[in-house]
């Protein structure tokens, strides 16, 4: 009984890491840049993929690949948000338009780097090993690398929690998500800081990416389930809200993890039917603001 | 009445209509097999386009639902399509469209936005992975056979609902019903302040538009010879009527019409020529096209003519040809 408390927990806060990772990431460019990125998931993939070819070509350390990849997919991310996000800001003529143009640009961004991926791995499935020795906690047996994953994931949420509470680029961050003109018209340099939020939010997918690698098979075409489950946690903590995306994400990955444990096959229904009860119920999320929910 | 008489007054409109009824009408007698094929693809994404234009044109809220009204329809024909004939199936296929679309309208009426985006995305997949479950888990078997009527019956009964999609868009956009959606579109607290019943225009714009998805689901099910929910659910259908849409412009009647057969046009041609660079060109078409057309084909086009129409001896073309 215990045994299997503690696996579902453990399962549960891997999950509730990594979706809170990828959550955070969509939070930044949703709530704070009102582009709904459906590409989000393409970015998870590609992090998984270059963690996979470092491995197994490079012999880099996948744990040590994160030092590539997430500055890699900030770069990316800033560029792309640079060049196409802002001329489209700057040619719409109301937010509620420029959400619309935004949502069916990522839509081509999702096709692009799918195809990209296909291109250079090909559609099978993929995997490498590193760590799976396992060891035992309270005499059951875990693979090293779920608890490697675990660690890591609660790890960046930690860090990343810490640098939007506490440092002053995160400040920055806050205020934009609440009210973006206000920010720029007290100081914030706005462009400057939609644009780290875009890159942020890449390299949180990136490294979410990877540590989705560590565990499970990997295919160009699974991104788009990541950035589902990225809506539904963004949307069940709150858009613009980061933290309501990192207690979110741990919520509902306990939640799944349960669930999986009782039927495996429902996990997926389990996770719509949270998220449409949700719209109905509360659209503003646990921790979001009503205000939020008219826009 | 009005509308029938708004109708005559667009004499040129009015026949062309008719002219390319007739001229589909013939076509499949003269066209290669592979041509009807191709026509078939195309009268689906234009009544899928068109369908979703009559809501989500005026209105703006940009609904994902349509993979699931889609569905519906599909997976009706996959499991009465022996006993039932194709007609009865249709018409069912809207009816529970329909049904569905109230409920979700009746679910939804406080969500605006992004938030209804997502939900009606959400129907979709919940209904794609429910039916999954259900059939793994209660009958055991996933997926069905179809055997349907040939191509020619497919594409005539597509037909008929293209007809039919038509008028509803043009007489919807041109009497109250259509004002009405477009107020809501433009502001919706104004349009209910001033004596719109919001709530009833937004469901029943919601419902008309399902009722054709659903039939053409139904109707397009025979074309696959085997369904599951994947397949009948296929998310794509959710976006590409949204992509045509925008792609054409959805000023006027034409724009989805344009925009759903050029798009198809577009996607037949990259998946034969470039079958592993298919759905990167596609994407940098999209990217493309929205940076630089927002208003579509229609608003490029209506650029063109004002712009070609400063060149100064065109400008006295036009003015002898109006004087003559």
């Amino acid at each position: 009984m215990f045994a299997n408390f503690l696996d579902i927990v453990i399962t549960g806060l891997i999950l509730g890491g990594i979706y809170a990772l990828v959550a955070v990431g969509l939070n930044l460019q949703y709530g704070v840049g009102r582009v709904l990125n459906v590409a989000h998931g393409e970015f998870i993939m590609l992090g998984a993929f270059l963690t996979f070819s470092l491995f197994t070509q490079f012999n880099v350390n996948p744990l040590l690949a994160l030092l590539i990849i997430g500055p890699g997919l900030f770069l990316i991310g800033y560029v792309v948000h640079q060049i196409l996000f802002q001329y489209l800001r700057s040619t719409s003529i109301t937010t509620d338009i420029f959400s619309g143009r935004s949502l069916l640009v990522s839509f081509g961004l999702l096709f692009v780097t799918q195809n990209i991926m296909l291109i250079v791995w090909g559609a099978d499935l993929r995997q490498y090993t590193y760590l799976n020795n396992s060891i035992s906690i309270f005499g059951t047996r875990y693979a090293m690398n779920r608890i490697v994953a675990l660690i890591f994931a609660v790890g960046i949420s930690v860090g990343f929690y810490l640098f939007i509470n506490r440092s002053r680029l995160g400040k920055a961050i806050r205020a934009a998500a609440e009210d973006a003109e206000m920010a720029n018209i007290v100081g914030v340099n706005i462009r400057q800081v939609l644009g780290i939020c875009f890159g942020l939010g890449a390299m949180l997918a990136g490294m979410a990416g990877m540590l989705i690698s560590l565990m499970f098979q990997l295919q160009a075409s699974r991104g788009l389930e990541y950035t589902v489950i990225a809506i539904v946690v963004v949307v069940f903590g709150g858009l613009g809200s980061i933290n309501g995306s990192l207690i979110g994400g741990f919520i509902l990955g306990l939640v799944i993890s349960f669930v999986n444990f009782l039927d495996p096959s429902l996990s997926l229904i389990a996770f719509y039917a949270i998220f449409m009860l949700l719209l109905i119920v509360r659209p503003s999320g646990i921790l979001g603001r009503r205000a939020h929910a008219g826009r | 009445m009005q509308v029938v008489k708004k109708a005559l007054q667009q004499p040129v409109s009015l026949i062309l209509f008719i002219a390319a009824i007739i001229i589909l009408a013939i076509a499949p007698q003269y066209a290669k097999r592979y041509t009807v094929i191709s026509l078939i693809t195309i009268l689906m994404y234009v009544n899928l386009t068109m369908s979703w234009t009559i809501f989500s044109g005026p209105t703006n809220y940009i609904s994902l639902a349509s993979a699931g009204f889609f569905g519906v329809g599909v997976y009706l024909t996959a499991v009465f399509g022996r006993e039932l004939p194709l007609y009865a199936l249709a018409i069912m296929g809207g009816g529970i469209s329909l049904g569905l679309a109230i409920l979700i309208g009746l679910l939804t009426l406080r969500l605006k936005g992004v938030y209804f985006i997502l939900f009606t995305f959400g129907v979709s997949a919940l209904l794609r992975h429910s039916i999954s479950w259900w059939e793994a888990t209660i009958t055991g078997t996933v997926g069905r056979f179809v055997r349907g009527p040939g191509n020619e019956t497919v594409y005539y009964y597509l037909l008929g609902v293209t007809v039919l999609v038509f008028v509803t868009a043009y007489v919807v956009r041109n009497t109250k019903f259509g004002l009405a959606l477009q107020g809501i579109g433009e502001n919706e607290e104004a349009a209910a302040h001033i004596g719109i019943n919001v709530t009833l225009y937004k469901i029943a714009g919601f419902g008309l538009s399902a009722i054709f998805m659903g039939a053409t689901g139904a109707i397009m099910a025979n074309r696959w010879t085997y369904i599951d929910p994947t397949i009948a659910f296929n998310p794509l259908i959710s976006f590409l009527p949204v992509l045509m849409a925008i792609f054409g412009g959805t000023s006027r009647l034409a724009g989805p019409i344009l925009g759903a057969t050029i798009f198809t046009l577009l996607q037949e041609y990259l998946i034969t020529s470039y079958p592993y660079y298919y759905m990167l060109l596609m994407g940098i078409t999209l990217i493309v096209v929205i940076l630089f057309l927002p208003e579509g084909l229609l608003g490029l086009m209506s650029r063109l003519v004002e712009r070609l129409s400063r060149i100064k001896v065109i400008k006295e073309f036009i003015a002898r040809f109006r004087s003559a």
